[in-house]
């Protein structure tokens, strides 16, 4: 999705070829845990929302949550991985305070999901496992045997995760934000998770290399961990990628470690970690049975995918004729998606898709619908923010008859912004703003406009001479001052037409 | 033949201390138990799908339905310390 834009996300790089893969970490949003059936939390005060199963204490034992599995499934559909026929859990073995059974549930060779796609990116696996408690460093509040303390809060412990592992497919740092961010949407719609990287529901990893251009080894990689946003993931891996070329510049060898990025200061720093041989010691979980995915759960799991982003782009493409870049910016953000759909049906009904009334199905024009969609990306994303145009005062209807007042030329695109400042900020319908604020486009042919036009001459005299000697660009002033008489009503070429006429030029 | 080395890794990995003695025995009966697992292998299992698990029993699956967890002092009830309203636990980044 990189628009080939003069400055590469991988200039500075001599020339080595990045190679980045991601580990993703998706909180489900079931009602209960994985293993248990307290609620999840969402900030309840610490260790409210515990049982005996996600405190590890003795005798306790889990019990898969049904719909975890089926929101496995969704994933592995959506991301179109191969399900696992038998799907089992294991012990994955390391102590940690967060941690209070030993070990963390989790899959290891026979996992829920195998292979897969979503864009130009390799899924290599989809599993299930259980999230860790919350560690809360307090240092030099108190002292236990000499060292700082932590304390823990199992409000978190045994929340349903799904790890998603990527092949190594990604190029760039630009590419692996726009990805994640293709990913997190598509999650989204699935309505599998909040998917919030902030509140830490989606959570991301990246493994990152460098080799020179067109070899097929890899380089030595690097993980780089928690990057808390699309921006730090971003960041993050550059700031990997070019402390890698650096080294390998001075004929130093990159070393698998483990990195944390400082978003602060940009600084990349290992990781200490006491454990940090990965001798993980993976058993089967002798508490828990196998899985066995039948038709029936594959079924109920299909008849729950929405339209996923990818489709609804090319939709998009292929139905409305958008461009790409429109139509990623709607699908991408599903509530614009959702209400630019909303307005082009209102289009078709009115059947001002200047397709007529009779057709069926109403063929959208696809400059109307183009039309649309930059109104709805543009001006009005502009004047509502992050807010989801549905919640607004202007309904899809309203803002689809005000394009069609523009298309029509009723209105100037001028006069259309100024329409729907009132709209956003009062309601209304269109016709009637434009109606109390005279904001009707003034008819070709108009009096009243000539007149205008030649008292903006009158007032630019300079510019006047300038256009008679050939500078076109000089009309600007002309054309400023009758928009600001006419309060934008004034169709831009007809007063251009009207000013050359006036100085007896040729149009 | 399990040597000292690997019961040493082994016993730092479950957070074991042993002795000179033990870390002799364990060497000891570790191989042994190897040394017995490596006589399966002299079995025909090609036909024999691995196992997992003892029962035959597959999809015990829970409704994903909530009840109310512990009262929180009944969760702090056997910490050794609490602070904060949680576990208090020597910080494992000092």
């Amino acid at each position: 999705m990189s628009d080939g834009a003069a400055t590469s996300p991988n200039d500075g790089l001599d020339g080595f070829e990045p190679v980045i893969g991601l580990e993703i970490h998706v909180q489900l949003s079931t009602a209960t845990k994985m293993f248990c059936s307290c609620p999840l939390s969402f900030g309840e005060p610490p260790n409210t929302y515990t049982c005996p199963v996600c405190l590890g204490l003795p005798g306790s034992l889990p019990v898969v949550n049904a719909r975890a599995i089926h929101f496995g499934l969704m994933i592995g559909l959506a991301l179109e991985c191969e399900l696992a026929p038998r799907s089992s859990f294991h012990r994955k073995n390391y102590f940690y305070p967060d941690l209070p059974k030993g070990y963390q549930i989790s899959q290891y060779d026979e996992p829920l999901c195998r292979g897969g796609r979503l864009g130009e990116v390799r899924i290599h696996r989809a599993h299930l496992e259980e999230d860790a408690a919350k560690l809360v460093h307090v240092g030099t509040s108190g002292r236990i045997h000499g060292s700082d303390v932590s304390v823990v809060d199992f409000n978190r412990g045994g929340t349903p995760l799904v790890e998603i592992v990527t092949e190594p497919d990604l190029h760039d740092p630009v590419r692996a934000r726009e990805w994640l961010e293709l990913l997190r949407t598509t999650l989204r719609q699935l309505g599998v998770s909040d998917v919030n990287m902030e509140e830490g529901s989606l959570r991301c990893d990246a493994n990152v290399s460098i080799r020179l251009g067109g070899s097929v080894a890899l380089g030595t990689k690097t993980e780089l961990k928690n990057m808390n946003s699309f921006r730090f993931l971003e960041r993050g891996i550059r700031a990997e990628l070019a402390r890698q070329a650096e080294l390998l510049r001075a004929g130093e060898p990159v070393v698998q470690e483990t990195l944390h990025f400082d978003p602060q200061t940009g600084k990349l720093s290992a990781l200490r970690s006491k454990e940090e041989a990965h001798d993980y010691r993976y058993f089967p979980e002798p508490d828990l049975v196998p899985i066995q995915i039948d038709e029936d759960m594959v079924a109920a799991a299909r008849a729950q995918l929405p339209e996923l982003p990818a489709a609804r782009v090319e939709r998009y493409e292929s139905e409305f004729g958008l461009t790409a870049a429109s139509a990623r910016h709607l699908a991408f953000r599903v509530e614009l998606g959702a209400y630019f759909e909303a307005a082009l049906a209102e289009l078709a009904r009115a059947g001002d898709g200047h397709g007529g009334v009779d057709a069926a199905p109403v063929q959208i024009d696809p400059a109307v619908a183009q039309q649309l969609a930059n109104w709805i990306s543009g001006e009005l994303v502009r004047r509502l923010g992050e807010e989801d145009p549905a919640d607004s005062r202007v309904a899809p209807a309203q803002l689809a008859r005000l394009v069609a007042l523009i298309s029509q030329r009723a209105i100037t695109a001028g006069a259309g912004r100024q329409v729907l400042d009132r709209m956003v900020q009062q309601g209304g319908d269109p016709e009637g703003i434009v109606e109390t604020e005279g904001l009707g486009a003034i008819a070709s042919g108009d009096e009243a406009l000539a007149g205008v036009v030649a008292a903006a001459i009158e007032a630019h005299q300079g510019a006047a001479e300038k256009i008679k000697a050939g500078n076109a660009k000089a009309m600007g002033p002309i054309i400023g001052y009758v928009m600001r008489e006419t309060k934008g009503r004034a169709d831009g070429a007809e007063v251009s037409r009207l000013v050359r006429a006036q100085l007896g030029l040729e149009n | 033949m399990i040597d000292r080395e690997q019961v040493l890794h082994v016993a730092q990995l479950a957070r074991l201390e042993l002795s000179e003695d033990e870390l002799e025995r364990m060497a000891h009966e570790l191989s042994g138990v190897l040394d017995h697992i490596e006589r399966i292998g002299e079995l025909d299992l090609d036909e024999v799908a691995p196992t997992s698990h003892v029962v035959e029993v597959e999809n015990a699956l829970r409704e994903d339905k909530p009840r109310p967890p512990l009262p929180r002092e009944v969760a702090l009830a056997a910490a050794p310390l609490v602070l904060q309203d949680g576990f208090a636990v020597p910080s494992p980044q000092a």
